[in-house]
């Protein structure tokens, strides 16, 4: 952070010509280096590359009208539709409930933080399918309130609310702990300060603590979004599966690779994943346009 | 505009920060609160400005009881340590900020607050930076900016958390001086808190020493200097040495023999002798006096500073000399007399028990901490 001047005094040509050419402590042989790299390369083209190669290749492997043709069928095009719709609601919900629980953990001491610091986590620690498993005991017609809502002509299971609830479940964590350690790193004091200056709380949050987050809301909300649209588990619990109105995209995949329509499958799979790297390309670009504005950012 | 404070107590869960404190700062001064770590001082400023509310007790400014007030409605500037300055914004937006966020009828027009801006910015000598963002100033400029933006608002008060704290030490020298020119120029009430006593003493109108929740003394630079009230503001300002010695027929006794002070009217029984490594004077043939062997010596700039062993299980005493006066080396023996000293008495509380030594200075003080004292 600073340019101390003296730091490029102590090293002048003269004093480094005389220095004998030693490594810095930390840096390891070309050897090791070369190991490293070249593992962490292979993982990384083995379990990563590799697959997504395979999606795109099986996809167009009888070429691009078919795969064209795959995307156009009713069916399929619901699915994608659906997707998006619970990635519309789920996101946006998601993105409030994060920054509020972050919030009100990184700024206030109250009773049962600890608790609900850990209950964020839940999502991540829970098989998918038994969160899903969750919503049909809440909901379903042997549950309590399942008569109820039926008799009032209510559909949240293998609906799109039973999709958006199990959606919103499973995404729950993200925001909000991409936001945690960042805003207690940040403490309160720019808060106070705004606070000091006469700001009322909603412009102190709209104008200091919104503009310290938001890289780290960004990339919560992407990577939220990305999960969103790929969650399989708890989505297929709730969802019955019904063609053309409640399969999403990761659904109507199983259902077209069972029914051995490869090409099908992984066209959907491979817009899947296409939507997967436009995220996190998008991430990318915006880092890179931003940097010096991210690192002061998490500078104090 | 003056603030008081009365009677203020805070309490974190069951502990208590801050005890039955009571505090009057007129208005235009300039005054530290000084004090080590967990003393309070921090807390009675977040109390005074209303960044936390008290368990008890109330805070006037002027005659408005600001403790019924938000921290947004009592005006006030606070600087913080670290600086706290929006690092999203230039710092021209920084120093504007105060005034953009006031409702509609209370803000200035925007060429307005854009003019007080860069006048601010020219106050603290920083014309010309306006489009920086924080993270592109030094340390100490911007500490000038978190002052200029706290000023923007025209504050009752300005309230200042160990503003110099990060910085380092030139810079912080710098700013001191710089601080007290600003101080004076703009005639701003002006509380900050610091656990750098040089600082307080050089800075401030009047010193606040705090320790443990509680206000020790209040009083100038000299009166906190030459008449601590405590063994506690005798001991954190300044270097001091303290003697366990015993009264007796009006006589200081050291060990086994008098040292020629004279206590009168006091009761007999043990106290303690408080004296200044720089308030003695030395004496050849010791008809009562202190006397020790030269343990260590050091040269610090203009005076020797001498190290003694008095014997036993007394901790080693350090008195200062001018340098010719110190020539004897190492295990030479040195006797000396204290020539401005205070006793204070053990216990509870420690009690009031004697007069000064000799000369017609009344004792001042009503701290029931004072024994007795010489000048």
């Amino acid at each position: 952070m600073s340019h101390d001047p003296t730091a490029s005094s102590v090293a002048s040509p003269g004093r480094q010509a005389a220095l004998p050419q030693l490594a810095a402590a930390t840096s390891e042989s070309r050897l090791a280096r070369l190991t490293l790299t070249i593992t962490a390369l292979a993982f990384v083209a083995l379990f990563l590359l590799l697959p997504l190669a395979a999606v795109f290749t099986e996809a167009l492997r009888k070429g691009p009208a078919e795969f064209v043709a795959a995307l156009g069928d009713a069916e399929t095009f619901s699915a994608i539709r659906l997707t998006l719709t619970v990635a519309a609601i789920a996101v946006p919900l998601n993105l409030v409930f994060g920054v509020a629980a972050a919030w009100a953990i990184a700024k206030f001491e109250f009773k049962g933080k600890a608790f609900l610091t850990t209950l964020i986590d839940l999502p991540f620690s829970v098989s998918p399918v038994i969160s899903g498993l969750v919503f049909v005991l809440l909901f379903g017609s042997h549950s309590l309130i399942g008569p109820w809502l039926q008799s009032h002509g209510i559909q949240i299971l293998f609906a799109v609310p039973g999709l958006v609830l199990a959606t919103v479940f499973v995404t729950f964590p993200f925001v909000a702990r991409e936001l945690i350690p960042l805003m207690q790193e940040q403490g309160s004091s720019d808060e106070e300060a705004a606070l000091s200056l006469g700001a009322s709380g909603w412009q102190t949050f709209w104008h200091v603590t919104l503009p310290n987050i938001k890289w780290g809301l960004l990339y919560g909300v992407l990577l939220c979004n990305a999960r969103a649209m790929g969650e399989f588990g708890a989505v297929s619990v709730v969802s019955g599966h019904i063609r053309g109105e409640t399969n999403t995209m990761p659904l109507q995949v199983e259902i077209l690779y069972n029914e051995y329509n490869f090409v099908a499958a992984f066209a959907v799979a491979a817009l899947l994943a296409l939507l997967a790297l436009i995220t996190l390309i998008l991430k990318t670009a915006l880092e890179i346009r931003y940097s010096a504005e991210i690192a002061a950012s998490r500078r104090h | 505009m003056d603030v008081r404070v009365h009677n203020i107590r805070k309490e974190f869960g069951r502990f208590p920060a801050l005890d039955d404190v009571s505090l009057d700062i007129r208005s235009g001064e300039l005054i530290a609160l000084l004090g080590p770590s967990g003393s309070g001082k921090t807390t009675l400023l977040r109390l005074v400005a209303g960044l936390e509310s008290p368990t008890g007790g109330t805070i006037f400014f002027g005659d408005e009881d600001a403790s019924q007030k938000t921290v947004q409605q009592r005006n006030i500037g606070f600087v913080f340590q670290h600086y706290a300055l929006f690092r999203h914004m230039t710092v021209l937006d920084n120093v504007a900020f105060g005034l953009k966020v006031r409702p509609g009828h209370r803000r200035p027009p925007a060429a307005e607050i854009r003019k007080r801006a860069l006048d601010l910015l020219e106050l603290v000598q920083l014309s010309g930076l306006d489009k920086r963002y924080p993270a592109q100033l030094s340390g100490g400029q911007r500490q000038r900016v978190a002052l200029a933006r706290a000023m923007a608002v025209e504050p009752n008060v300005l309230l200042l958390d160990e503003p110099f704290g990060a910085l380092d030490a030139q810079v912080r020298k710098e700013l001191r001086k710089w601080l007290r020119e600003i101080h004076d120029r703009t005639g701003h009430t002006t509380i900050f808190v610091t656990h750098d006593q040089e600082e307080a003493l050089e800075l401030a109108d009047r010193v606040v020493v705090m320790s443990k929740g509680a206000i020790e003394q209040v009083g100038t630079p000299d009166e906190i200097y030459d008449h601590p009230v405590s063994p506690f503001v005798y001991g954190f300002i300044g270097q001091s040495n303290c003697l366990a010695v015993t009264l007796q027929n009006g006589e200081i006794w050291f060990e086994d023999r008098p040292i020629g002070l004279r206590a009168p009217a006091e009761p007999d029984g043990p106290a303690n002798l408080h004296f200044r490594p720089h308030d003695i004077e030395l004496i050849d043939g010791c008809g009562g006096c202190l006397a020790g062997l030269v343990t260590a010596s050091r040269r610090v700039a203009g005076t020797r500073h001498l190290e003694l062993d008095l014997g036993r299980t007394h901790p080693p005493v350090e008195i200062e000399l001018p340098p010719e006066r110190a020539a004897a080396g190492d295990h030479s023996r040195i006797a000396f007399r204290p020539t401005k000293w205070k006793l204070f008495r053990d216990g509870e509380r420690q009690a009031v028990v004697a007069e000064a030594k000799s000369e017609s200075s009344p004792i001042e003080m009503q701290e029931p901490t004072l024994v007795a004292q010489a000048s």
